[in-house]
């Protein structure tokens, strides 16, 4: 088993101050693997997006213990965790969020550029992740010249340039139509198959499909979630799904 | 999708051998409907019974041993049209089972309703995973199977978006809320233990 790049430990985040307090999450345990793709469902302020965020290390919470790439953030810096975000994780959200007056490459290579990384060396980095996943084709075009569902695989290489192993990403299909959207599915799947620990906060049932592991979220609570889905062989034959707890 | 429509469709395409149409049946469902020969041959003898297809038989080359060969008639090739133009699942709603246990849930004392319609969620997500499993694994030109799977994903995700939908109603109308302090834990109900999610 691959080791965890996240652990929520009895994570709780309490916005405001009382009597106007607002419980976004409670107690929250949940642990995610390098390679590993989980997909956090919810109904609309259910604290999916809340748990995302802190996962990222973009908000701290009110108690319990974040880890990610095992290290403690609360015993980090304000800087170290700036730099763990800038070098560690990657974030997706609906908006592409893609610089127009860059190519697809320079895109992709910004982060190592702002991160220190020579113009030359950023670049082949970028260009090898782009091959990796399967868009090297598109390396010399500037984003308008893409389709929606292009530029959002764009917005994942560059999610997972460099040594990035962590990709969150917040409804990564947005408003694309569900061919582009299966598309952008089938490349998170593979950064996950190369060592990528993704997280998908999503609302749509046949994006969290494409997820080794769906954990449900309810009330702030983590409430259930799938077990690995059993061989699709089964499904051949007519096999069940499996029971629940009972 | 009945047998006896689906072996018509194939030979639509023009005469073909018993065996044929059974491995051809198969590919075109994604092998999701797997089917036996005595299926096929049953069918194929009623189909040859109510005019709708005919069959001759050739020789091999030896003369020892021989196949049937089934061609569709004028009023197969007549079904066959009439079938494809025919409106597909109006027909009155069926007694859904989903529908009717969450309704006797809802009105159940002791039965959380929220619970059961979780555990619900989790089983076609689960099976959405495994369709979903298939499809990624598969050759991205496989259309036979991608239309199939994918059918059975929308199908199953219109389940999920009325479960949603339930939930939200039955808690609008005061309908006991879903307690997580009791189904959140390894001590809940039928909801899977979630304590230490790995």
């Amino acid at each position: 088993m691959n080791e965890p790049a996240i652990e929520l430990q009895r994570v709780s985040k309490v916005y405001g101050s009382p009597p106007d307090q607002v419980r976004a999450l409670t107690e929250v345990d949940l642990t995610v693997r390098y390679g590993e793709l989980v997909a956090i469902m919810g109904p609309s302020g259910s604290g999916k997006s809340t748990l995302l965020t802190i996962a990222g290390s973009l908000e701290e919470p009110s108690e319990g213990k974040v880890l990610v790439g095992g290290i403690d953030l609360a015993k980090a810096s304000r800087n170290d965790r700036a730099k763990m975000r800038r070098r560690l994780i990657g974030y997706v959200f609906q908006d592409f969020n893609l610089l127009p007056g860059l190519t697809v490459a320079e895109n992709v290579a910004l982060p190592l550029e702002l991160d220190g990384t020579g113009a030359r060396a950023a670049r082949s980095i970028s260009l090898k992740a782009l091959d990796r996943l399967g868009l090297s084709e598109r390396a010399d075009r500037y984003p308008d010249q893409l389709s929606g569902g292009e530029r959002q695989r764009v917005a994942i290489a560059r999610a997972v340039v460099g040594d990035r192993r962590i990709l969150l990403t917040d409804e990564p299909t947005g408003a694309l139509d569900s061919v582009n959207g299966e598309a952008v599915m089938r490349m998170l799947r593979t950064a996950c198959r190369e060592g990528v620990a993704g997280v998908m906060v999503t609302h749509d049932s046949q994006l969290a499909s494409w997820a080794d592991r769906v954990v449900f979220i309810r009330d702030g609570r983590v409430v259930d979630q799938t077990i690995p889905p059993p061989g699709a062989d089964s499904l051949l034959s007519g096999g069940k799904p499996s029971g629940g707890r009972q | 999708m009945s047998i006896r429509h689906a072996l018509l469709s194939l030979l639509g395409e023009g005469p073909k051998y018993g065996l044929r149409l059974r491995e051809e049946f198969e590919q075109r469902t994604g092998e999701l409907w797997p089917l036996n020969v005595g299926q096929v041959y049953t069918s194929l003898q009623r189909l040859e019974r109510d005019g709708l297809i005919e069959s001759d038989v050739e020789e091999t080359v030896d003369g020892r041993s021989s196949q049937k060969r089934f061609r569709l008639t004028g009023a197969g090739r007549d079904e066959l049209a009439d079938w494809l133009r025919a409106p597909s699942g109006v027909t009155p709603p069926p007694r859904d089972e989903l529908v009717i246990k969450v309704m006797v849930a809802s009105t159940v004392p002791g039965i959380d309703v929220h619970e059961v319609l979780q555990v619900h969620r989790r089983h076609v997500v689960e099976t959405m995973q495994r369709y979903t499993a298939l499809k990624s694994r598969a050759d991205e030109d496989d259309v036979g199977l991608a239309l199939v799977v994918d059918a059975e994903l929308f199908r199953l995700d219109a389940a999920y978006r009325w479960l949603e939908k339930a939930d939200a109603l039955l808690s609008r109308s005061g309908a006991p809320g879903y307690d997580v302090t009791t189904h959140g834990t390894p001590q809940g109900g039928a909801a899977r233990d979630v304590a230490g999610t790995t």
